[in-house]
Formats: structure tokens, sequence, C-alpha cells
């Protein structure tokens, strides 16, 4: 696997610091909701909580008080059943009250165990049938530039949700159509519902499709929030084409005992896992303050 | 005889009637929209010519978008401008589109409330020779289920056109229905149209039957009226240009007199036109209904004429079905 390595950093270590903090709060938030709802998935947005927290505490340039904010940049999320990691870092950025994040998944919530655009502030599109978000990103990437707008345009997408047909259809268009202003990023942590990506269809070498198809290609761990950060600038600095940014990620991140297992893609904890995995987290949180 | 207050075409029965598809319609729609909102956008899935879409291609090429045979994308890049303040239109055979795509357009389209407008092409068994495959046939049933969609069936060019226009003043999803081959032109440009509302095209003084018909079969309803006046049956001849919103109160007062109904349309008979009206009058009042289109049975590669005569949907078809439904009046 190939790493950015020589790139010049843009997160200063305390930056970096306040990500991390934020990183782990987020997954809390995520342990707690998924423990109220009773329902949900939980290994997806615990592996993906360090990239949506250095997406939307550094990197998106977003006004949680104008969410229609039509200058903002658009986070597309594809595969929507991530969403409570989504609800954390929308609720955490202020798009709403932190208190909401209780009734996911409950009658008359305005958090929809898929997301559901126009209900909630900060969704840019309905989500949760896979395979459908690039398209929806290259469409809103082809209205900024009909509207001469420089906003960016990130899809996060799984990579399970690959085997579908419409992301390669997706693919295709904005390779030919040099959609330099959008950015795919894969939760690549190789598990979907009924197993291992590679036992269940193979999507690799991913890096060679993408680049076959007219896309700049990056590969990064999704945990270095400092690399996300990097890629993305890098991204932003590449002319002519669309970039994909493939994550690889710990499904389960942060939780011992739900890292790397499909058998915690769509499933919440119980009352003692719940415990135990805010336990490790809070521990986790202590040593990050104690190393300040 | 014609209602004069709608200013139909009065040579529609004459042999040197004009002929027009329902799609150039839609094309020229489009230009006119293209030229006065700067946000209408149009995509095209290889079908550009056979939509009539190559017109606003030619206009606003910058906003034109060829999506390859890729109708699902299509449908979520449309979704996508939407959401970003565009006004998407989406053309295809309606088969493909919004056939194939059909979750593509509930999901991102319709569920997400965006202001997409899906022009579904070769509708019907008119499709002729290419086939059953091509002949879209159940594209109604599938999106009238939808909520919150509206839905257009032009009976002729001149209504295609107003139908693509009207079709920008709500900002959530329409669904726009085109036939391939020409038809008769049975309206002028000052016939009202307006959607939501079903109107009278053939009045009589004491109708037995009312005959709903929608799309350019309408034409075939016509004449089965002109013809059974000279037998001395006299009935009712309605447009209904929109499905959804159906004309609740149009159904009710066009049938109060007749107490009887026959529904026309080139579409399965279940979850179409036929369905629309028998769900409103089973709801309001109970009435003997017969439906004449495509009997639950895929049609085949013919002439529209040979088929339409084959399926049991012409004129001499709607006849048979008035008498029987008179037959079935208590």
């Amino acid at each position: 696997m190939e790493f950015l390595t020589d790139m010049v950093d843009s997160l200063t270590d305390l930056q970096l610091k306040h990500l991390e903090e934020k990183a782990v709060e987020m997954r809390e938030h995520i342990i707690e909701m998924l423990l109220e709802a009773k329902s949900g998935h939980s290994a997806g947005p615990l592996g993906m909580a360090d990239i949506f927290t250095a997406m939307y505490f550094h990197v998106l340039n977003h006004d949680p008080r104008n969410p229609d904010w039509k200058d903002r940049d658009r986070l597309v999320l594809s595969n929507g059943h991530i969403c409570p990691v989504q609800y954390a870092a929308l609720a955490m950025s202020g798009y709403f009250p932190l208190e909401e994040l209780k009734t996911l998944r409950k009658i008359n919530t305005r958090l929809q165990g898929h997301p559901h655009r126009g209900v909630l502030p900060g969704i840019e599109t309905t989500s949760g049938p896979l395979g459908e978000g690039l398209s929806q990103a290259i469409g809103m990437a082809l209205a900024l530039k009909l509207d001469n707008k420089s906003a960016h345009v990130y899809c996060l997408g799984s990579d399970g949700e690959l085997q579908e047909g419409n992301p390669w259809e997706a693919a295709m268009f904005a390779g030919k159509n040099r959609l330099s202003n959008l950015t795919l990023i894969i939760d690549r942590n190789n598990i979907q519902i009924d197993g291992f990506t590679e036992d269940v269809m193979p999507i690799e070498p991913l890096k060679d499709k993408f680049a076959a198809f007219n896309w700049n290609v990056l590969e990064i761990d999704g945990h270095n929030m400092r690399m996300l950060v990097d890629s993305v600038n890098e991204a932003k600095a590449v002319h002519q084409k669309p970039t994909v940014i493939i994550a690889h990620t710990i499904p389960g991140k942060g939780v011992d005992f739900m890292e790397n297992k499909f058998e915690w893609h769509g499933i919440p904890p119980n009352a003692d896992q719940a415990k135990q995995a805010l336990d490790e987290l809070r521990t986790l949180q202590g040593k990050i303050e104690a190393d300040q | 005889m014609l209602n004069p207050n709608l200013k139909l075409n009065e040579k529609m029965f004459s042999d040197d009637a004009q002929k027009k598809a329902t799609r150039d319609g839609f094309g020229e729609g489009l230009v006119e929209l293209g030229n006065s909102n700067p946000d209408v956008v149009v995509l095209t899935a290889d079908l550009s010519d056979s939509t009539r879409t190559d017109k606003f291609a030619k206009e606003h090429p910058e906003r034109f978008f060829e999506v390859g045979v890729a109708e699902q994308n299509m449908a979520a890049i449309a979704a996508g401008l939407a959401e970003a303040g565009k006004v998407a239109f989406i053309s295809s055979y309606a088969t493909f589109s919004p056939g194939k795509n059909w979750e593509t357009i509930r999901t991102t389209a319709v569920y997400n409330k965006a202001n997409v407008k899906i022009a579904g092409h070769h509708s019907g068994v008119m499709t002729g020779p290419d086939g059953a495959t091509h002949q879209a046939t159940e594209d109604i049933a599938i999106t009238r289920c939808w909520p919150d969609i509206q839905i257009y069936i032009p009976c002729d060019n001149i209504e295609g056109k107003k139908a693509t226009i009207a079709s920008t003043k709500i900002d959530t999803a329409v669904y726009l229905r085109f036939t391939r081959d020409k038809s008769i032109v049975l309206t002028t440009d000052e016939t009202p149209f307006e959607v939501g509302k079903i109107q009278n095209f053939w009045i009589s003084d004491n109708p037995q039957v009312t005959i709903f018909a929608t799309g350019y079969l309408l034409y075939q309803a016509l004449l089965a009226a002109k013809q059974l006046d000279d037998e001395g049956i006299q009935v009712i001849v309605a447009n209904v240009s929109t499905i959804k919103p159906l004309d609740v109160e149009g159904v009710l007062s066009l049938t109060r007199k007749t107490q009887a109904v026959v529904t026309v349309e080139d579409h399965q008979v279940m979850g179409g036109l036929g369905g629309a009206i028998a769900e409103c009058l089973a709801k309001h009042r109970p009435l003997p209904m017969e439906f004449v289109g495509l009997q639950d049975t895929f049609a085949e590669s013919g002439t529209p004429e040979e088929l339409l005569a084959k399926y049991k949907m012409d004129a001499p078809a709607i006849k048979e079905a008035v008498k029987k439904v008179i037959n079935r009046k208590g």
C-alpha cells in the first residue's frame, strides 16, 4: 500500500490534538445514540469518525447557522447507513442540538434511520440505497461550475457499494467531464453485511480501476487526520481530474471488541457492550487530554 | 359534438388532419424553457434525437448533459443538479427511465423532493415495430404510486409543449409521458391546458357513458364517440391529461348524468388511468366500468394501427366497451 509521505503538514500539533479529542467525543455520541435507538449500524460510523471530524471541523467551508448558504462546500454521504456519524458531526458543529441525537430512529424524529434531506439541516441529500451518492455529487459539481462557484463537492462512500453499477457509471462521467471540483472519499474498511468485500465480491484493484476511469487516485490511512487533510488539499490542487481518496479504515475503530468484525456492520451495542465501549473511549479521551 | 368552448382542432376528423408526435411538443417546450429560464438543464442517456432533446442541446450546449447509456446515473446526476438549484429534465425511453432507474428516481428525486422532471418516451404499444421491450406499458402504474409526484400525459404535440412548460411551475418531481409516432393534432394553441383539470372534449345532450381517455388514444375515443352518435348512442369524452393529482371533482361531475364509465389508455389496464378512475369512483360513487388498454399481457412488434386493432384499443374496441357498459347499467 502506498501512502502519501512527503506532504507538507497542514495541521499543527495543537489542531491535531483538538481534532483527536473531537473524534473521541464523536465516537461516544455514536455509541450513546445506537444504544438509545436499539437498532442501527455500529462499525461504519466508528470507522469513519476520524474522517468526519476532519471534514466538519477542518476541511469543509460551511456555516451551521446558514445551512443553505449557496457557496458552501457540499458533503454528500452516499452510504447513508453510517448516518449516526454524520448526525453526531452535524450536532457537534451546531446544526441542531446535541440532545436531539437521542431521537435517532424514533417516531417523529428528524434523525431518520437513513438520512433524509429537507427535514434535518446540513443533510445535502437523502441516501441509503447504495451507489447513488457519487452521481448526485456530480450533479452538484456541475451546477456549481455552471454558476461559477468555487465551492468543492465531497462524496463520502463505502467500498461495498462499489459492487453496484451506478458508481462506475458516475466514475466514467466524472472522468470524462474532468470534474476537478469533486472529491470522492471511499471508506475502505473491507467489510459488508455478508462478510469481507474480497470474499463477497472483490472490488480490487481499486486504484487501477479509478485510474483507468481518468481519476486522480490517492490512498491514505483513514485514521490519520493529517494525511486526510493533506490529501484533500492535494485533490483540490489537481486540475482537469476528479480525485478519489481511498481511505483505509478499521471498522468499529476505537472500540476493541468491534474492530474489524463484520458482525458489527448492522447492529447496535446492548447496554453492557455500550458501557464497555464508552469506558474504552473515555480512557482514550483521558489519555489524549493527559498528553497535552 | 366537439366542445366548442375548448377551441379544439375542427379538422381532426378530416382525411388531411395534421399529425405530429407528442415528443415534438416536448422538444419545443424545452427550447422555450431554455430561453426563458437559465436554471433549466437537460440530460439524456444516448437518446437525444429520439427524445427530441437535440434541439435544446444545440441552443444551450452548456446546459445539456449527455450521460451515455446509464439511466441510473442520469437520474441521480439530475437530482444533484436540482439539489444545487437547477430544474433538471431527464429523458429516455420510459421502459428505462422511470423503468430501469425506478428506485433511483424514487429516492433521489421524489422522496428527496428534488426538482427533477422525468420525460418518459416511447410509451405504449404505439412504439410499434421495436416490440414489447421498448413499449412502456407499465410506467403510469409504477410512477402513480409515488407520493408527491405529478403525472401529465399530453394528448397531442401542442399539449406536449404546454405540459412540458407547466411542469416547471412546481419545484418537485413530475412525470411526463410521450409517444413516438405522429398522431392527430387534437387541440390548438388556444385550447386551455390546466394541470389537474379534466376537460370535456366531446359533449352530448343525453350521454349514456363517460369515456375518460389519456394521451393520443383520446383521438380513438373521439372517433368512437362520433360513430356512436351516428348509431344513436350519445357519450361524453373527457381528456385526462393530468393523471395525478386526479381531478376528483371532474370525475364525479362528468359521471353524474351517465352513471357508466369507459377508460382508454395505451398502458396496462392495471394501475394506470383506469385504476386511478376506479379508485376514485370506488371511494365516492361506484359505477360500472370497462377498461380499454393492454389486458394484462405484453404486446409485440407491428405497426401502431395493427397493434391497436389486435390488442383492442382502437375506436371499434372502445365502441364495444361502451355498449358493454351500457348493458351493465342497472
